[in-house]
């Protein structure tokens, strides 16, 4: 992804059990945090027809 | 590679004489020059029209998927590995083929030839080390190693690593200083130019699917381009759908793709996908020293499961 030109703090892997909801909370906040520091996504797009 | 021909021509037809094998599959001369196509000889007498030169770009290893009868392949050192994969992916038993090894150096680029020449090629003929193209005007003679396909010219693995019988002794092998020098240009790239390069590499892509069609890696039964319920991206030429399909595709070969070149060869407008799949080629190398198809015992990179492996990636 990272090569095609993604910015690599888009894609995130976590593994979290269904037990560890403190880790999830967390992962979620730092992704959140991420995504939001790199702004919103201008590539990888498609424009769907407009249909009135 | 000159000569080969008439050994190729022997070996196919003691084993359909002997009725070793029901079928042989190797190349004959195509309609046009530089397009040699697929043959599949059933009878002694059918071997007559099996060649081999510098145009035998083609896998053969993808005509063997999911095969009942006993069948020979006519193998160079790519198609082998193709080959070893296939007996890996359970697509065709071990003793169900019988390999004739063909030591290769290199096929030509039949796009690169056109380009320099003026005019209709009307034959193409070759030495050893020399390739001779008449056009209505004029002959052009090259030296071999300035119009080989990029794989070719990058090749390391051009001795069979399988095979029953072999028509001609091994040849060296080519000492290759960086075979990524392109791959690690883009990945020097900032993210923005890194879009523009892929926008621009794949804009005449015409989704023919010429380039998974003639890959032996892509033998799904339905392949996810296809599939409608659920329809996993749009089948039109939204440049999105094309480069999910490229992108997708080339992942579907990771630890797989032996860099055939039969994808780019196939591409009607000349895309050079081997890119994607050859950024993964290296990947595969640096993290798991793992190159596909060299043998039948070791399982694929993404087949194996190591307790300690770092995966720093997954939080």
């Amino acid at each position: 992804m990272e090569l095609m030109g993604i910015e690599p703090d888009r894609l995130h892997f976590s593994w979290i059990s269904s037990a560890e909801s403190t880790k999830f909370v967390n992962v979620v906040k730092e992704v959140t945090e991420k995504v939001k520091a790199i702004g919103p996504n201008t590539h990888f797009i498609k424009n769907t027809a407009k249909v009135a | 590679m000159v000569g080969y021909t008439d050994k190729i021509k022997e070996i196919a037809g003691r084993l359909l004489k002997e009725c070793t094998v029901d079928m042989v599959i190797g190349f004959r001369k195509g309609t046009m020059p530089m397009m040699n196509e697929p043959c599949f000889a059933t009878t002694p007498e059918a071997v007559d029209s099996l060649v081999w030169d510098s145009n035998c770009g083609i896998n053969l290893a993808n005509y063997l998927t999911n095969r009942k009868e006993k069948v020979a392949v006519i193998a160079k050192g790519c198609d082998s590995r193709n080959i070893v994969t296939h007996i890996i992916e359970n697509k065709i038993k071990r003793d169900q083929v019988v390999i004739i090894g063909v030591p290769c150096t290199g096929m030509i680029d039949k796009r690169r030839i056109t380009d320099m020449v003026a005019g209709e090629i009307l034959d193409v003929s070759e030495t050893e080390n020399t390739i001779k193209v008449k056009t209505a005007d004029a002959e052009t003679l090259f030296d071999k190693a300035e119009v080989l396909q990029q794989n070719c010219a990058l090749c390391i693995h051009r001795n069979p690593v399988i095979f029953d019988e072999m028509v001609a002794d091994a040849i060296p092998e080519q000492d290759v200083v960086d075979r990524y020098a392109d791959i690690q240009k883009i990945e020097a790239m900032d993210i923005e130019d890194k879009w523009r390069f892929f926008d621009d590499l794949l804009r005449p892509c015409i989704r023919c699917y010429a380039c998974r069609n003639a890959c032996p890696l892509c033998y799904c039964p339905t392949c996810f381009v296809d599939e409608s319920k659920p329809q996993w991206m749009g089948k039109g030429q939204d440049p999105m759908d094309v480069r999910t399909f490229h992108f997708l595709r080339a992942y579907h070969c990771a630890g797989r793709c032996t860099d055939c070149g039969a994808c780019e060869r196939a591409c009607p407008v000349g895309i050079n996908m081997r890119l994607l799949t050859r950024k993964l080629e290296k990947d595969c190398q640096e993290e798991f020293g793992w190159e596909a198809g060299l043998s039948l015992d070791q399982r694929p990179a993404m087949d194996v499961y190591q307790a300690n492996d770092p995966e720093p990636f997954i939080k």
